[in-house]
């Protein structure tokens, strides 16, 4: 079988481009996007808003056309063989895809019918995805009573429901609480190890990709600018970042230069009493800090190692913090609106 | 692979079976959602029974004028009509469904399934008829209730349902489509002013078009919704015009085929833009 035997999903210079309307210019979603992702591991496309993560999977998952390129999942040509290709893919968008109006046992039943199983394997298959999402009890429930956590749960078990070979995400705990976003993530973590999938995962936040995806993609204009595991391209940032937060009554300026006569202490600077600096070993530079600030008579209130984090690699990969890339994405939609 | 063993067997089935399946299992969908929700059926029934209510006890005395010719009641004659009006008005609003689905991601994940595609539509169709059919035996009711007496018997009342179904299926489709292409509920509020109200005013159905301009006549001729309630009024007479009943039958069924078609290629437009 080929799928078993190359990766799950290939995307290979992907083009999409839609048409901006009346006298507006058009727009490129996706310009020359390429990437792999190999059997059984989680795929995570990182981006702001309007980065062109969607309308990728849109296209893996055969709801739009690619204008070029090529794509395969699961060893299937997605422009040749779409049918093909719904029956090996699950599909949670960023919008709920469950019926509000039937219940959580309906939406399951009906989801895995119309993927051909039969009426006694879907029940069976719907009362045990109840129950690992832990949604049993609510599952003769009108889904509009469910909380917005439940709903996401059982919209994943919606797509799991045909035990699909890739799995697609979209954005799957924007607008949970930071409780529900954190239990959907150990579902998520645990689902991954029990089906045996391929899961390609778009997301927004950053600490996500990092917890759940086993690869990253980080996307920005339609195009690919950094790939490999969250702890590569971290790592491709030299250093940990070192933070020492000063007493009250210690004076700023005496503690930076006690900090730049460090052995090993780079990039350092200062921002009121908070003063951050970089080192190649955090953990063991860090005691060095420590008492240099105190032989200069500088008292410390707290002092942290922090591992780069993605946002970082953001900014390093895309010239601007990521937090001021999704306001400016934002402010795009708003006007376009 | 167990991923793939499990779930091929029965999902590698194509064609008639799978189209019935999928249209019997998304049928369902809706009905439940009737059911839970019946107030939408009874909302829809209000309007129609006003009209055979008020309009049947205002212009009773409308069958009187030279050359009316209709043999019995205004209330017998507006009947055939006002069934034809709520399966119009019921229909056009059929898109709504889409539009909540294309709201959530509930379309989208069924055009990424191997839900078939003529089945979303059809299931529309068949859940609207059933409605329009219910409906029109309750409104039947209420006409007999209130001392119309209808001729047409039993095969009377099915061909009666025959025109109601042909019609649901002819502005479903086009409810359908429009949602589809505009996914905005507003495009449907537009049909449903717009083109419900002209398409019954250019019909028989509240007046007999012998009496109106001849402009209305002609273009009464082409109005499939006419073409609905002259099967419904041959139906329920007692003695039909079998070849005007058929005849309209056929256009209308004809209609009905291309629109669902139409619509269901609207799929494909849907599917490009997204």
């Amino acid at each position: 079988m080929a799928s078993a035997t190359g990766p799950a999903l290939v995307a290979d210079h992907l083009v999409k481009t839609y048409s901006g309307g009346r006298g507006k210019p058009s727009v490129r979603a996706v310009d020359d996007l390429g990437f792999v992702a190999e059997t059984g591991t989680v795929f995570g496309l990182l981006g702001p808003n309007g980065a062109g993560k969607s309308t990728t999977m849109k296209i893996l998952s055969t709801l739009a056309r690619a204008d070029a390129g090529s794509a395969y999942v699961a060893g299937i040509d997605v422009t040749r063989h779409p049918a093909r290709v719904r029956r090996a893919i699950g599909f949670v968008a960023q919008k709920p895809v469950s019926d509000p109006n039937d219940t959580g046992i309906e939406n399951l039943v009906l989801a895995g019918r119309l993927q051909g199983m039969s009426g006694r394997d879907a029940a069976a298959r719907a009362r045990e995805l109840l129950d690992r999402f832990g949604l049993t009890e609510h599952a003769s429930r009108q889904v509009k009573t469910y909380s917005g956590g439940m709903a996401r749960k059982l919209d994943v078990a919606i797509g799991l429901m045909h035990r699909p070979q890739v799995l697609f995400l979209d954005e799957p705990t924007t607008g949970l609480d930071p409780e529900a976003r954190a239990e959907l993530w150990l579902e998520l973590e645990r689902m991954t190890t029990a089906e045996n999938l391929t899961v390609l995962l778009t997301t927004h936040y950053l600490d996500e990709a990092d917890r759940l995806a086993d690869r990253l993609a980080i996307v920005d204009h339609g195009r690919v600018v950094a790939g490999g595991t969250p702890e590569e391209l971290k790592n491709d940032l030299r250093g940990d970042a070192v933070v020492v937060e000063l007493a009250g009554d210690a004076d700023p300026f005496a503690g930076l230069t006690a900090l730049q006569r460090v052995d090993g202490l780079r990039e350092v600077g200062g921002d009121g009493r908070t003063l951050r600096a970089r080192a190649d070993s955090g953990a063991a530079t860090l005691p060095l800090a420590l008492s240099a600030l105190e032989a200069a008579g500088v008292a410390v209130a707290s002092a942290t190692v922090a591992r780069p984090s993605l946002d970082d690699v953001y900014l390093r990969h895309t010239g601007r913090t990521f937090t001021r890339a999704q306001e400016s994405a934002e402010l795009v939609l708003e006007n376009a609106s | 692979m167990t991923s793939t063993t499990l779930a091929s067997p029965r999902s590698l089935r194509r064609g008639g079976p799978t189209f019935v399946t999928h249209t019997a299992l998304l049928t369902g969908r809706l009905l439940r959602a009737a059911w839970r929700m019946p107030v939408f059926l009874v909302m829809n029934l209000v309007q129609p029974i006003i009209w055979l209510l008020l309009f049947g006890q205002l212009f009773t005395s409308v069958v009187e004028i030279p050359g009316f010719s209709a043999g019995g009641s205004y209330l017998e004659y507006l009947t055939p009509g006002v069934v034809m009006m709520l399966a119009l008005f019921g229909s056009a609003w059929s898109g709504t469904v889409y539009i909540q689905d294309m709201d959530r991601g509930v379309m989208d994940r069924f055009l990424t399934s191997p839900t078939n595609r003529a089945s979303m539509i059809v299931s529309t169709l068949v859940y609207q008829s059933i409605l329009a059919m219910v409906q029109s035996l309750i409104v039947v009711g209420i006409a007999f209730w209130t001392g119309a007496r209808f001729e047409g018997g039993f095969s009377g009342m099915l061909l009666l349902l025959l025109g109601v179904v042909l019609l649901t299926a002819v502005f479903c489709s086009l409810s359908n489509a429009v949602a589809l292409l505009a996914r905005d509920q507003t495009a449907l509020i537009g049909i449903s002013q717009l083109i419900t109200l002209p398409l019954m005013f250019l019909s028989s159905a509240i007046m007999n078009t012998k009496l109106s301009p001849e402009w209305v006549r002609n273009i009464a001729a082409y109005n499939p919704f006419e073409w609905a309630v002259v099967i419904g009024r041959e139906a329920l007479s007692a003695h039909p015009d079998w070849a005007s009943l058929w005849g309209h039958a056929g256009l209308l069924a004809a209609l009905a085929v291309v629109m669902a078609a139409w619509a269901t290629s609207a799929f494909r437009v849907y599917q490009r833009s997204a």
